[in-house]
Order: structure tokens, then sequence, then C-alpha cells
């Protein structure tokens, strides 16, 4: 019953096929917003595709709080495919005949990237609960910099969903003239009380593991893996829709029955589930690199900085935007899309704005659905066509 | 909609800001981004028009206009368009309140139904017409509403929108040739400049 199994069953077809990823050593000093600087920094990425003569045709995707730098393809030793597999490939909406692509693992996260599992070169220890905090503009600008090593001058486009379209718009901002085009997907201007209330039990149900060492576990030889367990599946929860979850799961039974008379204890489908997905999770994230990306999340505000008006913010940027939202996602709901879209019209952008209907909750950004990806790939083919001087 | 309504070119400014609401696959929009240079953006809800609008590089907006427009500000275009959508809408009259506030100028066009194919189809088989205009059966129409251009004007002057121009078009015979003399006879379609 697990969403992410589905992917093992898709058709190959259209796969970038058997992929490596690289490791960049950034030697350049990274002053983060904190006001911390990172003498150096490791960067883990993959990228598809070819990079044209011109060096125009590259397109970033920037992945969320719990994904990684392995968007498409298989490598040698796993066959579960890269994270955005359905669409990133050739012929698929985000074309690797037409564009390089590049995934990155973000720092702060811990799939390869400086992180809290990295030593600090300080103190030799790992950096634990330590590790600088984080905000979205600190990943756009280490981006900048793997970009720089790429010797990319400018993104055709810089595409992501959630988390990853918050650093799409704040990349439009703080770097307008490096891309051309900005992809917003099932994203937010800023997270609801709602969103930090849910990011808040999370952080809380890992630190509640006893497991969890004030976040110096990686000293004690420890795991706090029920915590992490629990905070994904609270996660989890919200990036599905109520309706969807009933389809699925319903109330069906996965052990023992409700007759009266009878005391074998009772499982729900649901419960199996979520504790299926949690387990996983916990297996390989870490603790406080979700801490850390969570209060990412809560700490952006796009237009903060511009007397917290939105349009005055999109005022400053210089690309063209497609801005996506999914009917049935309440953690990112449609109509943070359509606040996106409201500034950037009243800003005098170019924007469309594609309501696509799906019942698979926030998860949907994720998932195959023909609309979204005519869009995607409509969009993007005349981006292109641009690129290729075909289209004006 | 055979009519060409490329005269309406001369009632916008070059690189004005243009919304027009039910833009279909965005034709009109890429013409006067081509003549005029205008910034624009369309509203629409069919799909296929949609991702057509995309595939061209239109700037298309899904949003459903019979749910409001209060998302945007007033006067924050310079032409609000709205093309043989009129008859289609719950309240055309709140709807007119609402582009008007949007748009320091709007463009709206509409079929007359005073046209006398309508009439004669009306008065001498005694069923509701089924024309080029109006192509659809009475109990599966999206046009709700049937009015004619003196109804439009008489709103018009009740709710105190200016017309700055109108236009009457026809394209059939002997429409084309009478819609001068006659125009609520022979106009198919009107085409109003409004202003408040």
């Amino acid at each position: 019953m697990s969403l992410e199994n589905s992917n093992d069953r898709r058709d190959p077809e259209g796969s970038v096929g058997h992929v490596t990823p690289q490791k960049l050593v950034v030697e350049q000093p990274l002053r983060l917003a904190c006001g911390i600087v990172l003498p150096t920094h490791t960067l883990v990425y993959e990228t598809y595709g070819t990079l044209n003569q011109s060096r125009s045709n590259a397109v970033l995707i920037c992945h969320a709080l719990s994904s990684n730098h392995h968007a498409a393809g298989v490598y040698e030793d796993d066959s579960k495919p890269g994270w955005w597999d359905h669409y990133i490939g050739p012929g698929k909406a985000i074309d690797t005949n037409r564009f390089f692509v590049v995934g990155v693992n973000n720092i702060g996260s811990c799939f390869g990237s400086t992180g809290p599992t990295s030593v600090n070169p300080e103190t030799g220890d790992p950096w634990g609960a330590n590790f600088p905090p984080l905000r979205a503009r600190d990943w756009v600008e280490s981006q900048k910099l793997l970009m720089e090593s790429l010797n990319i001058d400018c993104w055709a486009a810089v595409i992501g969903g959630s988390l990853g379209g918050m650093q799409a718009m704040r990349w439009s901002l703080e770097h307008p003239d490096k891309l051309l085009n900005a992809v917003v997907i099932a994203s937010s201007m800023k997270l609801t009380a709602q969103n930090i209330a849910f990011n808040e039990i999370a952080r809380r149900a890992i630190k509640s593991d006893p497991d969890f060492c004030d976040g110096h576990y990686l000293l004690e030889d420890k795991v706090p893996l029920r915590g992490l367990a629990l905070a994904r599946m609270i996660g989890h929860v919200t990036y599905l829709s109520d309706e969807l979850m009933g389809q699925k799961f319903g109330r069906d039974l996965r052990m023992g029955d409700l007759i009266q008379g009878k005391t074998d204890p009772v499982e729900f489908q649901i419960e199996s589930y979520l504790n299926y997905q949690g387990d996983k999770f916990s297996d390989f994230f870490d603790a406080n690199s979700y801490i850390l990306i969570t209060k990412m999340l809560d700490y952006f505000d796009l237009a903060r900085e511009y007397n917290h008006d939105p349009v005055a913010a999109f005022s400053h940027a210089m690309c063209n935007f497609l801005v996506i939202s999914f009917s049935s996602d309440w953690r990112f709901s449609p109509s943070r899309s359509q606040e996106i879209t409201d500034a950037l019209i009243a800003a005098g952008k170019s924007v469309s704005y594609i309501a696509i209907d799906s019942e698979h909750g926030h998860d949907a950004f994720l998932l195959p659905n023909q609309r979204y990806q005519d869009a995607l790939g409509g969009y993007l083919s005349r981006v292109a066509d641009q690129l290729e001087g075909v289209a004006p | 909609m055979n009519h060409d309504i490329g005269f309406i070119k001369d009632w916008i400014e070059p690189q004005s800001r243009v919304l027009d609401l039910g833009c279909g696959d965005g034709s009109l929009l890429i013409s006067l981004q081509e003549q005029l240079d205008i910034l624009g953006y369309g509203l629409e809800i069919d799909a296929d028009s949609i991702r057509s609008c995309v595939a061209r590089g239109v700037n298309v907006i899904e949003q459903d206009l019979n749910k409001g427009l209060k998302n945007f500000a007033d006067h924050s275009f310079d032409t609000v368009l709205m093309t043989q959508t009129l008859q289609a809408l719950r309240y055309p009259h709140l709807v007119l309140d609402e582009i008007l506030r949007i748009g320091s100028r709007c463009i709206v066009t509409f079929p007359n139904f005073g046209n006398w194919r309508t009439r004669a189809y009306l008065n001498f088989r005694g069923r509701m017409p089924v024309t080029k205009q109006l192509a659809y059966q009475w109990f599966d129409t999206p046009n709700i509403h049937f009015f004619t251009y003196a109804d439009f004007e008489a709103l018009c002057k009740e709710r105190n929108i200016n017309i700055l121009h109108r236009q009457f078009l026809a394209n059939g015979f002997p429409d084309k040739l009478l819609k001068s003399p006659w125009p609520n006879l022979f106009t198919e379609i009107a085409v109003y400049h409004l202003s408040r």
C-alpha cells in the first residue's frame, strides 16, 4: 500500500538510466543568513542531459524537506528511481533531451552535503544540534556557488515543489538576472500558523525521544529512531488528503476483527501503513536535519524584508513564472498559490497559474498526473523552443 | 465566433495592462501583444484552452469568473476584456460592476438577441432560437440570459456606466448591409467600450 512503492512498478521508459552522484567541495566561504561563515562546504549533486554549447539550457531542481540530489534515474545498486523520476527524463516534462538538469542535496540535509552529521572542523566532532540555523536564502547562495563551479551563468529555469518552490521564488528575488523562469509548485510565500504547529509537534516528537540526547546522539552512538518516525508519521498525514486516505485505507483492518466477545489485537491498515512509513523514514533521515529544515520552513517569509508587501518583493524579479497548485493539498493549499499569482500579476510579472484537480494532497506534486505533466511540459517546451531560437 | 473584433485595438493603449476574462486559447491576447506590446493576462477554466495558452506563451490564470474577482485590486488594469461571456454569467450586472472596478476601461461583446433571425425563430416556430450565435438547445446551454443591445444600454444607463464606443457586427446577408439603419434587427454581435 505504500505510495512510494508505486514508483517501482512504473514503466522505465523515458528514464535517464544509471546515474552517479558527484561531489563538490566549495572552497569559497559561505556567509549564512545567521552571520556564521562556513569556510568550506560539500555539495552532492547529480546532472542529467547535456549542457549546450552556450551553457544556456541548465535547469536547477530544488528539493523539499526530506528529499535530495537523486531526482531522476537509478543507481547501479538500487532499482528505486529518483524522487521526481516521473517528471525528469528524455521526453518527459523536464526533458533531458533538451535541458541539462541539476539536482543538488542542500546543506543542512543528510545525504552527503555538509549538514548536522558532518564533522565540524573546529571541534572534530559531528555538528549535531550545533549546526548553524539555515534560511532558504542560504540554500540559494550555496546553489549559486555550485552554479558558478559548473560555469553556468543563467538558469533556464529554477523548479521546485513545496520548500523547493520557496527556493525558486527566493532565487527570483536574490539573483533576478540569474534565471529566466521560476516554476513554483504547491508552495507558499510563508507558512501558516497551522503549518508551523505541525512542524513543532514533529520537532517535539523527536526531542522527546530519550535517544535524542539534546541533539548529540551521534556522540553517544545513539539514534532517536522512535522520535523521528513519529515526526514523519505526523508529517505524512498532512501530506495526504482525507479523501485519499479514505479511498486507500478506509477502515480496513490489517489484523483482528471488531466482533464483540473477542480480545485479539486489532490493527487498521492505516496504522500499519503509517508505522511502516515512519520506520522507513527514520532509517535514512537525520533527526537534526529534520529539526533544522522544518525550522527553515517556518522562518521563510518571502516578503519580510520588503515591508511584508509581496508585490514590492516580486517587483524585483525579472523572470517568468509558472505557479501550480493541487486541489486537495491542505498543507500548501491552492489559496497560497493564488496569493503568489496575485502578487506576481500586481507586480506586472509574466505568470501562468494552473490549479490541478488531484486527490493526492500535498504529495500530488511528486505523483503522475496528466494535466500537471501537460502544464509543466508545455511551459518548459516553450522555454526550450526559445533557447533553441524556435519560439519568439 | 467568426466575427473580427480586431478593431478593438484602437480602443487599447500600447503597452497597457489588459485582462481578458475567458481568454480561450489566447489568440486575442497574442494579437494584442504583437500589435500593441500590451502586458496581457487571461482568465480561463477550460483545460484545453489553458494548455494551449501555456504552450503559446500567454499568461493564463486558472480562475472561475463566477466565483468572483476579488483578488484583483481596483483599477489594476487599463482594460478588461470580456468577449461572448456576459450572457453566460449568473449575475451579469454584478460582474459588469466588478470589471469596471478592476479596469479603467472595459470592452464587452455579446450576442444580440434582438437580431431578426432569433425574433423570427421564436415568432414563427414558437421555439427558443438555435442560431449560429446561440447554437444550443434551451435545456443545455451556457447562455442563461437573453438580451438585446437596447436592454444592455438600458442597464448601462441605470448603473451609470459610460459607453465610450459601440460597434455592431454582422456577417450574414442581409444583416451586414442593414445593421446600420436598423441595428437591433440586424446586429449579430454587439461590442461595447465602457468606463465608469
